[in-house]
């Protein structure tokens, strides 16, 4: 387990006067996501100036407060990686409810006759892996999931809906997401999550983290209806657990 | 306290920013223009950090219902205290009942009004900048009040200043190579080198421009952005990401604006000109 991390062939490039964006080799993959998360570490740790960072699948972006010296920092950065020990990674499961009712799921039909698959089928496939968070963005809480089994890969939808709902879960290419509050989206929704993933009344308002695993089980209508109101009486605690590799 | 008798276009309460959860996918957010917010901070010796209202196209008519001092900065709207115009970048003592309102944008189009001792208003992740759905409304209510402190005294030492902010209303925008510069060819970084004008969508989160490049093919994994990048779509349309943009994208990232040439773009309507000047 405790095996030298390989290190990767990383670059380091200045995006205007008070960023670096460090890139790892163009592809998606979980050593290489893990590598990111660990440097990430590294650096709060043993960077003396401090930074936001802003991981996702293949890079890193460090943002300063103020105009740095871009070539000092990034030999600095350099060292730092070539030197960085192994880290244990503290990863998180998260387990997440989601109904597939029709109701739900606008987009369940046409998936459904485009890979001539009933509509459980597509729900067993879709809430059997352990999703691997690659990354947040586009809102806050929105994860990008890697693991979708292949046969559930769908282009998104031509035309973006304006409006998805909250809590929408949803197949855009070869990735899978919750959608944490409404807004407009372009990806194929089969179901809905009653749980809120971004809660600002919550200590910490998103408790994933880049690199956490989740997987999905499927819940009932009546389920749905009863999490609902768990969720909005601020009684429901998103169910997690420590992964180990 | 100020209350809002008229909330105006897009009104927002706004501070630098809301720093540190761009990992879980919060927008920074923070005022457009941080050029001129920071004057108006300044001015009233007010925390560099103080919020302040950013004001857009169409301002909002205040009461004060006490006495305080503020300064208008950035864009140049005919601003008036009681029906009186006040010039901009001076430092204007109001009186209980005063009402400031504003009129068209001559010059410019995002003011920022900035008031002794900041606006108060709830924290919300480390910050009072308006993002809605982290903060319940997208801009300023009728009706609203906001909290400041009750300022009677003199600001003596610094009362009106020149500043030399041309190159908030010039076209000409300093900007860096973004990360997939190199990904253009000779004909496409030759392209970037035109008068581009805004087009109809333009706000707080991004600037589209009217001129495109070519159709492309370019594609990068979903990675990091930042207020000021500019984005090229499959398509060819360049979009320059302002502070309350996502914190992630799949687009290449050809420019990146620096902190002036943010300020200068959000100082541009529909239909103004810009130029990109490579650093």
């Amino acid at each position: 387990m405790s095996k030298a991390a390989e290190k990767y062939p990383i670059s380091i490039s200045p995006v205007g006067l008070q960023s670096l964006l460090i890139n790892w080799p163009k592809r998606i993959d979980e050593d290489i996501l893990k590598d990111i998360i660990c440097f990430g570490e590294t650096i709060s740790k043993k960077l003396a100036i401090a930074c936001e960072q802003l991981p996702a699948y293949h890079s890193l972006l460090l943002i300063f407060d103020e105009n740095i010296d871009t070539v000092k920092i990034s030999d600095r950065l350099l060292k730092l990686y070539e030197s960085m020990e192994p880290c244990a990674m503290k990863r998180r499961l998260w387990h997440i409810p989601v109904c597939y009712h029709p109701d739900f799921a606008p987009d369940m039909q046409l998936l459904s006759s485009q890979k001539g698959m009933s509509p459980q089928k597509i729900a067993e496939l879709h809430s059997s892996p352990v999703y691997t968070v690659y990354g947040i963005g586009f809102l806050p809480g929105f994860m990008y999931l890697g693991g979708l089994d292949k046969k559930l890969y769908t282009p998104r939808r031509k035309e973006p809906r304006q409006s998805v709902v909250k809590g929408a879960v949803g197949i855009g290419g070869k990735q899978t997401g919750v959608y944490p509050q409404e807004s407009p989206g372009g990806w194929n929704i089969i179901g809905n999550t009653p749980v809120k993933i971004f809660d600002l009344s919550r200590k910490k308002p998103c408790p994933v983290r880049i690199g956490d695993k989740l997987r999905f089980f499927e819940i009932s209508q009546e389920e749905h209806k009863l999490l609902e109101i768990e969720v909005s009486a601020g009684v429901y605690k998103l169910k997690s657990e420590k992964y180990h590799d | 306290m100020i209350k809002v008798q008229k909330p105006g276009l897009f009104t927002t309460v706004q501070d630098m920013g809301r720093f540190g959860y761009r990992n879980i996918g919060v927008p920074v957010s923070g005022v457009m223009d941080v050029c001129s917010a920071t004057l108006g901070n300044r001015l009233l010796n007010n925390d560099s950090r103080a919020a302040l209202l950013e004001i857009t196209m169409a301002g909002p008519q205040l009461q004060f219902t006490a006495a305080t001092h503020i300064v208008i900065t950035g864009a140049l709207m005919q601003a008036a205290i009681n029906g009186v115009s006040i010039p901009n970048n001076r430092v204007i003592r109001v009186q209980q009942g005063d009402v400031l309102s504003f009129g068209r944008p001559e010059r410019g189009i995002r003011a920022y009004m900035a008031v002794k001792g900041g606006i108060k208003s709830a924290l919300i992740m480390n910050s009072q900048s308006y993002y809605f759905p982290l903060t319940n409304f997208a801009h300023l209510q009728k009706g609203q009040e906001l909290d400041c402190e009750v300022f009677d005294g003199n600001i003596n030492d610094l009362i009106e200043i020149k500043p030399n902010n041309d190159f908030l209303f010039s076209s000409a925008i300093t900007v860096y190579a973004g990360p997939e510069y190199e990904m253009l060819n000779r004909e496409e970084k030759e392209l970037l080198k035109q008068t581009f004008s805004v087009s109809t969508l333009n706000n707080r989160m991004a600037y589209q421009l009217e001129e495109q490049l070519p159709p492309n093919n370019y594609s990068i994994i979903t990675s990091g952005t930042l207020p000021g990048t500019v984005q090229l779509t499959p398509s060819g349309r360049l979009i320059v990401l302002m502070k309350d943009c996502q914190t992630t994208g799949g687009y290449p990232r050809v420019l990146q604006l620096s902190v002036s040439g943010i300020c200068t773009l959000a100082q541009k309507k529909y239909g103004d000109r810009i130029v990109f000047k490579m650093e």
